[in-house]
C-alpha cells in the first residue's frame, strides 16, 4: 500500500486501520496479526503486512477459528499483543474460546492476567451475502461481560481507535462496517490515538439526538441534512465505543434536544440501539418530550434477493422518519 | 530405569498430597464447607505428577474441571489451592474461580477450563508465544476422553502440528466422561492413535506408572523444546469416584461394574510407586510414614488457612474485570 506523503490526505478506513496496525508492530514487536488469508490480503486491512512484518507476525491460519482465536488468549497470557483478523459471521465457531476464555479468564482467575488482544471482526452486511455472511450481532459482545467493543464510523476514528484498542490491555472487538470500509477521511500522518469511552459529536443540533454506530453513521448525517432542509436540527452522536459507552455525552445531548433517535444495524432486540435506549429511558427520562425512536435491522436473516435485503436495514429516509416522529 | 532417587521420591510426595488433599475435600463437600461442584482426582495422580515433573517450573500447563490435582503437581501452593476451594480471598483466584477454574500463573499455570477441551486452544497459544518470543517453554494440556472429542482438541491438533509449537498434549484417559465409556464414544482404539490424523507421535502410556509417564513426557518435551513439535500423550487411568462427589446419588444405573472399579483400584499409583521405593532400596517404610506425617500436617495446615481466610468483600465483585477498568453496574 503506498502512503500519502501529505499533511492533507484523505485514506479509506482500510487504509487507515493498515496503518495503525503497521505503525504499532513497527513500534512493538510483542503485536502480531493472525487470522485467514491475512498474507495475501485478500479481506483488505491486514495488505501489504507481511511484506514487512514477515509470515511469523502475520500468521496465515487454517480454518480453525475456535482454535487461532483461543490460541490469541494463550498467546496474550504469556506476554504477545495478537490481533486477530476474522469475519464476524466466522466468530460463532470461535464462541467457546471467545466467551469461556477471552472475556472470563481475567475475572475467573482473581485478576492474575491481562489479555491484550484485538478481535476484528469485518461485518459484511448490505452486499448480498445472504444470510450466512451478513451478520452484525456485535451487541452479543456487549451482553458479555470482559469485552471492549469499538466500532469506529470513518478513517479518521479507525486509525486512532484501532491504536488504542492494539495499546489496551483488555480484549477487544474492533468492529469493521463493510458499507463503511472504502469511505475516506482526512487522517493526519501524526501518531494519535483516540480513547475509549469518548463519543463524538459528528453534528451539533438542538431538536433532537440521532446516535448512530458504525455504518450507520453516514447515514444518520445524510437523515439530518433532510432534516435541516426541514427546518428540523439533528444533533447526530457516535458513540464510537459501545463498551464502554459515553453515556454521559448522550444524555447531555438528550438534556438539549428533548428527543432521541437510536440506530444500530444489528438485530433490533437486544440491540446497541435498545440498550442506549434504555440508558435514556432510565436516565435522561424527564428530558424526553417524545417517545423513543429505535431502528435496527428488522428481526429476519438477511435474504440473499437484491429486491429484499436493502428493506433490513435503516436507512436515511428510515432515521428522518423516526426524527419526525419524535417531532410531531 | 531412572536413578535420581530424590525425583523418585518427589513423585511420592506430590501424588501423596494429591491424594490426601483431595480426600479432606472428600470430607469438606460432605460437611457443607466445599460448596458447588468438586470433581475427585483420586486413582489419577500418577499422570499429573509424572508429567509436571517432566517440565520446568517455568513451563506452562492448562487444565480442566477435574483439576485439583494439577496445580499441586506443578508445584503451586495447597494453601492458595484449599482456600479457592473454599470460596476465600486468599485463594489461586481470590475466591472466584472455584474448584473448576484454578490457575496459578507464578507457577505456570494458565488455568482450567469447566468447559472441556476449551483449554487446549490456550496452551497452543502460549506455546506459540514460547515460539514467537524464541524462548524454549514447553506448554502442556491437560484433558481427558471426553474432550478428545471436541472440535477444539482437533483443531489445536492440527495447528500446533503445521506451526511446529512446543506443546505436549496430555490425555488423562479416565474411560469415562461422567457415564459414557470412551469405548463407545471414541472411534479409535486408543486416543493416542489420533495423533496420526496429524502427523505427531502419538504414544499411550500406563497412567498408574508414575516413572512411565515421566519418562513418556520427558521425551515429549525434549522434542517439543527442540522445536521438532508437539506430540500426543494418553495416559490411561481411572478415577475412583464418580464425575462428580455427589453423582451416585442421582446415577440410577450403574454405568461401571464394581469389578472394574476393584481392578483398577488394586493398580492404585501410590500404592504401586510404594513398592517401588520399597522394592529398590530407596525408601525405608519409616521415611514413608514420615512422607505420610508430613503430607498430613501439610493438608490439616491448607484445611486451617482456607478455614481462617476471609471472605472476599462485596466491594470485590467488581474488581478483576479489566486490566484498565471502566465503570461497571
Amino acid at each position: 500500500m503506498t502512503q500519502v506523503q501529505t499533511e492533507t490526505r484523505d485514506i479509506t478506513l482500510t487504509q487507515a486501520l493498515n496503518e495503525a496496525m503497521r505503525e504499532e508492530m513497527r513500534k512493538d514487536e510483542r503485536v502480531f496479526i493472525m487470522g485467514e488469508d491475512i498474507q495475501s490480503g485478500v479481506y483488505g486491512a491486514s495488505g501489504g503486512l507481511a511484506a514487512e512484518f514477515g509470515p511469523e507476525r502475520v500468521r496465515d491460519c487454517p480454518l480453525s477459528e475456535n482454535a487461532f482465536m483461543g490460541a490469541a488468549v494463550g498467546a496474550a497470557a504469556v506476554g504477545m499483543r495478537p490481533i486477530v483478523e476474522s469475519a464476524f459471521c466466522f466468530m460463532w465457531v470461535a464462541m467457546d474460546s471467545l466467551v469461556s476464555q477471552a472475556a472470563k479468564m481475567r475475572y475467573m482467575f482473581g485478576g492474575q492476567v491481562n489479555l491484550p488482544i484485538v478481535y476484528r471482526a469485518s461485518l459484511y452486511y448490505g452486499g448480498s451475502m445472504a444470510a450466512h455472511h451478513s451478520d452484525r450481532s456485535y451487541p452479543i459482545f456487549m451482553h458479555i461481560p470482559g469485552f471492549k467493543v469499538v466500532f469506529p464510523s470513518n478513517a479518521y476514528d479507525g486509525k486512532g481507535l484501532m491504536k488504542t484498542a492494539i495499546r489496551e490491555d483488555d480484549p477487544v472487538l474492533f468492529c469493521e462496517d463493510r458499507t463503511i470500509l472504502g469511505s475516506r477521511a482526512f487522517v493526519p500522518e501524526d501518531d494519535y490515538a483516540i480513547p475509549l469511552g469518548v463519543a463524538d459529536i459528528k453534528r451539533e443540533g438542538s431538536d433532537v439526538t440521532i446516535v448512530a454506530i458504525g455504518g450507520m453513521v453516514p447515514r444518520a448525517l445524510d437523515a439530518a441534512e433532510t432534516l435541516d432542509r426541514e427546518g428540523v436540527s439533528a444533533e447526530v452522536i457516535d458513540p464510537r465505543s459501545l463498551v464502554p459507552l459515553d453515556k454521559q455525552t448522550i444524555l447531555d445531548s438528550v438534556a438539549k434536544t428533548g428527543r432521541l433517535v437510536t440506530v444500530d444495524m444489528a438485530h433490533k432486540t437486544c440491540s446497541a440501539a435498545s440498550e442506549i435506549a434504555a440508558i435514556v429511558a432510565m436516565e435522561g427520562f424527564w428530558s424526553l418530550q417524545a417517545p423513543v425512536q429505535r431502528l435496527g435491522t428488522v428481526n429476519v436473516h438477511i435474504p440473499f434477493s437484491t429486491a429484499l435485503e436493502p428493506l433490513c436495514y435503516p436507512t436515511a429516509e428510515s432515521i428522518a422518519d423516526a426524527a419526525r416522529t419524535t417531532m410531531s | 530405569m531412572l536413578d535420581n532417587n530424590d525425583l523418585l521420591m518427589e513423585m511420592q510426595r506430590r501424588m501423596l498430597r494429591i491424594r490426601r488433599f483431595e480426600e479432606r475435600v472428600i470430607q469438606l463437600v460432605e460437611r457443607g464447607e466445599i460448596v458447588g461442584a468438586a470433581h475427585s482426582y483420586i486413582g489419577e495422580e500418577a499422570v499429573a505428577v509424572g508429567a509436571c515433573l517432566a517440565l520446568r517450573d517455568d513451563d506452562w500447563i492448562t487444565g480442566n474441571h477435574r483439576s485439583h490435582g494439577h496445580p499441586i503437581a506443578k508445584g503451586g501452593d495447597v494453601n492458595k489451592a484449599m482456600a479457592e476451594l473454599l470460596g476465600k480471598s486468599t485463594g489461586f483466584c481470590k475466591g472466584k474461580g472455584g474448584s473448576m477454574h484454578l490457575a496459578d500463573f507464578s507457577v505456570g499455570i494458565l488455568g482450567e477450563s469447566g468447559i472441556l477441551g476449551s483449554s487446549i486452544p490456550t496452551a497452543v497459544g502460549a506455546a506459540l508465544g514460547s515460539q514467537l518470543q524464541g524462548n524454549d517453554r514447553v506448554a502442556v494440556p491437560f484433558f481427558g476422553d471426553g474432550a478428545s472429542n471436541e472440535g477444539a482438541f482437533h483443531e489445536s491438533l492440527n495447528l500446533a502440528a503445521i506451526w511446529k509449537l512446543p506443546v505436549v498434549f496430555l490425555c488423562e484417559n479416565n474411560q469415562y466422561a461422567v457415564t459414557s465409556s470412551f469405548k463407545k464414544m471414541v472411534a479409535s482404539e486408543n486416543i493416542s492413535d489420533r495423533a496420526a490424523a496429524y502427523n505427531i507421535p502419538g504414544v499411550l502410556v500406563d497412567g498408574q506408572d508414575v516413572i512411565a509417564m515421566y519418562e513418556a513426557v520427558s521425551e515429549a518435551v525434549a522434542r517439543a523444546r527442540a522445536g521438532e513439535g508437539p506430540a500426543l500423550i494418553e495416559g490411561r487411568t481411572y478415577r475412583y469416584f464418580d464425575h462428580s462427589l455427589g453423582l451416585n446419588r442421582i446415577v440410577r444405573d450403574p454405568y461401571r461394574e464394581d469389578e472394574e472399579v476393584e481392578h483398577w483400584k488394586q493398580r492404585d499409583p501410590i500404592i504401586i510407586h510404594a513398592k517401588l521405593l520399597l522394592s529398590q532400596g530407596i525408601a525405608t517404610q519409616v521415611e514413608l510414614d514420615a512422607l505420610e506425617s508430613e503430607i498430613a500436617a501439610q493438608i490439616d495446615e491448607a484445611t486451617e488457612f482456607a478455614r481462617q481466610s476471609p471472605y472476599p468483600e462485596p466491594s470485590a465483585l467488581f474488581e478483576d474485570m479489566f486490566a484498565n477498568p471502566i465503570p461497571l453496574e
